[in-house]
């Protein structure tokens, strides 16, 4: 028997499914159960000292969760995955891991502004410090590098501008400071955008998103790529080269090897923290990742149809889109993204923050809410909304000033798409 | 052999085939890897023997802990070496004086002797190294599925519902290639000295 690698679209179906064992249901069954029977005393006790591979309680683990966590940890090329409640949980859990209290990490300005109002605000309660670097000045990154940097946070393409990172050259600076390099891969889905492929180390999402697809349920996850070398790291990372008292000493790197990231997260991270994504949820999930390339590939077709139009138009200012062929990013985008620029960016309107409200309130088919990766048209002004916790120098570095429009051009025909478009702005 | 990334079937010929296993430097403590995996295997059905002269009398899961591979006085299909990669040597030794020969030598996550490997090979043993057997046989049989792991296989078939000491279907179709290219990448850019 030779083996084939199956293509990403069979394993968005595949991967992590199988029918199940007692009903021979094809579908993912929803175990939605807190809790699950133990064989016997040695089988439970097995279980909780990690020594089976099996079930307990839900909050650590639940079998529909579980063909979630394999189907995204095989389409982004990793070794595990562990999901959790929302994409706002994942950054929590993974960070965990790896910070204590006083240490740092590096992030990325351009960000979701819900990240960077945990990372500034939250995460200081933690005594977990963020320390900005600039995306487009590499060498920001590594000025910012100090001995108590724990890890790198990018987004493979950020929020809300649709820009693209150059996720080799930051991985290259996080080999260099032997911290792992975390990218948020949400707006690119790895349909797009595989960052493991590129040097990532762990890889988050908000399911939320173009995973979930139908903007129906809330979810995060961590995927562990199996590459950062725990075993060389010293004392750097305790949770997990440390014996752990929760476990009886055991160490979880010298135990689980190459997915031992994943684990930790799963074992002191979300058992102790508690943000488990409901069983129910993670079957909504996984059915909108089925249709994952489809939906990817139609969305960012369209959202290049609706940039195209809108860079053209009059009224309009600036488009913020890497696929279209001018933008700053292109380059980066035929290199890192090259089926397509995602679906979720930004323009200015020369009438301003005025001619910005106007058009909002004047699309019929575009949906005025903050979520981006839903299959319907959606769009926002971020400065009054998801960013409007920075003050106006933090927006216009995040790409979220006063004037600037963010849409998530969904999967309708594009040319209902331009219309609505047309007649909010001529209105 | 290539020991920086093992196709999935050259694996699974080894976990489908083998029997009787004597696991040196097997440890009676329930915080180490060797216990977890010494455990398992005998939960889904493998013959094993407890190899470690530190704790003869005492036994492992109701199996007597022998001092030596030679003091066991049975055919043997496979060593798993629970020791750290200096040293493997001795012990590839002590098996490869064994009558009959074992049919495969496996170094345990983290353990890689490419010398005593090679040895091995020459009498004709197959060798994996740096691969945890007890991981290997819950990724191909997609158990190991239950903590999120990427098996890297698939399949359309269903599955039986595991039970102490049976054996699972390794037989999934593989996606190829051990672990993930990323994965096996990295480990051997850290087993090569730049």
């Amino acid at each position: 028997m030779t083996e084939r690698a199956p293509g990403f679209a069979t394993l968005a179906i595949h991967a992590g499914a199988q029918p199940d064992p007692t009903t021979g249901a094809r579908a993912t069954p929803i175990y939605q159960t807190t809790s699950f029977v133990f064989n016997d005393a040695d089988h439970a006790a097995s279980l909780f000292g990690l020594q089976a591979f099996g079930n307990i309680y839900t909050r650590i683990g639940n079998p529909t969760n579980a063909v979630l966590e394999e189907r995204v940890a095989a389409l982004e090329g990793g070794t595990a995955a562990l999901a959790v409640a929302s994409g706002h949980a994942a950054q929590v859990v993974a960070l965990q891991q790896l910070l204590s209290p006083g240490d740092e990490f590096i992030a990325a300005r351009k960000l979701y502004g819900g990240s960077i109002n945990q990372f500034t605000h939250s995460f200081k309660s933690f005594g977990w410090n963020v320390v900005w670097a600039d995306t487009d000045d590499i060498s920001s990154f590594e000025a910012a590098v100090s001995p108590r940097t724990k890890a790198i946070f990018i987004e493979s393409i950020a929020n809300p501008g649709g820009t693209i990172t150059d996720i080799e050259a930051v991985a290259q600076v996080a080999r260099k400071a032997g911290v792992p390099l975390i990218v948020d891969n949400t707006l690119a889905s790895p349909y797009l955008i595989r960052p493991i492929d590129h040097g990532a180390d762990i890889v988050l999402h908000s399911l939320t998103k173009f995973l979930g697809g139908h903007g129906n349920s809330i979810g995060g996850i961590i995927v562990d790529a199996g590459t950062f070398d725990w075993a060389g790291s010293g004392d750097k990372y305790p949770m997990l080269t440390q014996p752990r008292p929760e476990y009886h000493g055991i160490r979880i790197h010298e135990t689980f090897g190459n997915f031992a990231f994943a684990i930790a997260c799963r074992v002191l991270g979300l058992r102790d923290l508690g943000p488990a994504l409901s069983p129910f949820n993670a079957f909504l999930i996984l059915t909108g990742i089925e249709t994952l390339p489809l939906r990817v590939q139609k969305h960012s077709d369209n959202a290049k149809a609706v940039a195209e139009y809108l860079s053209k138009h009059p009224a309009v200012a600036s488009v913020s889109y890497a696929g279209l062929p001018e933008d700053k990013y292109h380059a980066l985008a035929r290199k890192y993204s090259p089926k397509g620029a995602g679906a979720v960016f930004t323009f200015s309107l020369k009438g301003g923050y005025d001619a910005g409200v106007k058009l909002v309130s004047n699309l019929k088919l575009f949906s005025h809410l903050a979520n981006v990766g839903d299959t319907r048209s959606l769009v926002i002004h971020p400065a009054s909304t998801t960013h409007s916790q920075l003050d106006d120098a933090a927006k216009i570095k995040a790409g979220a000033g006063p004037d600037i429009v963010r849409i998530s051009v969904g999967i309708e025909d594009k040319e209902d798409l331009i219309a609505d478009l047309e007649q909010a702005l001529s209105a | 052999m290539n020991h920086d990334t093992y196709p999935d079937d050259y694996i699974r010929g080894i976990l489908n085939g083998v029997k009787v296993i004597a696991m040196v430097g097997a440890s009676p403590s329930e915080i180490r890897p060797s216990f977890f995996a010494f455990k398992y295997l005998v939960q889904r059905g493998y013959d094993m023997i407890p190899v470690n002269p530190d704790h003869v009398g005492k036994s492992l899961m109701g199996r007597p802990f022998v001092a030596s591979l030679a003091d066991i006085g049975r055919p043997l299909d496979m060593v798993d070496i629970f020791r750290s990669s200096q040293h493997i040597m001795p012990v590839v030794d002590e098996a490869l004086k064994l009558q009959p020969l074992p049919k495969v030598i496996w170094m345990q996550l983290g353990a890689r002797d490419d010398a005593a490997a090679e040895k091995a090979e020459a009498a004709g043993l197959k060798v994996v190294m740096n691969r945890c057997p007890k991981i290997e046989y819950g990724r191909l049989s997609s158990e190991i599925s239950w903590m999120g792991v990427n098996s890297r296989t698939i399949s359309a078939k269903r599955a039986p519902i595991p039970t102490q000491g049976m054996r699972l279907s390794l037989n999934r179709t593989s996606v190829g290639g051990g672990a993930t290219s990323a994965a096996d990448r990295a480990a051997k850019d850290r087993s090569d000295p730049t």
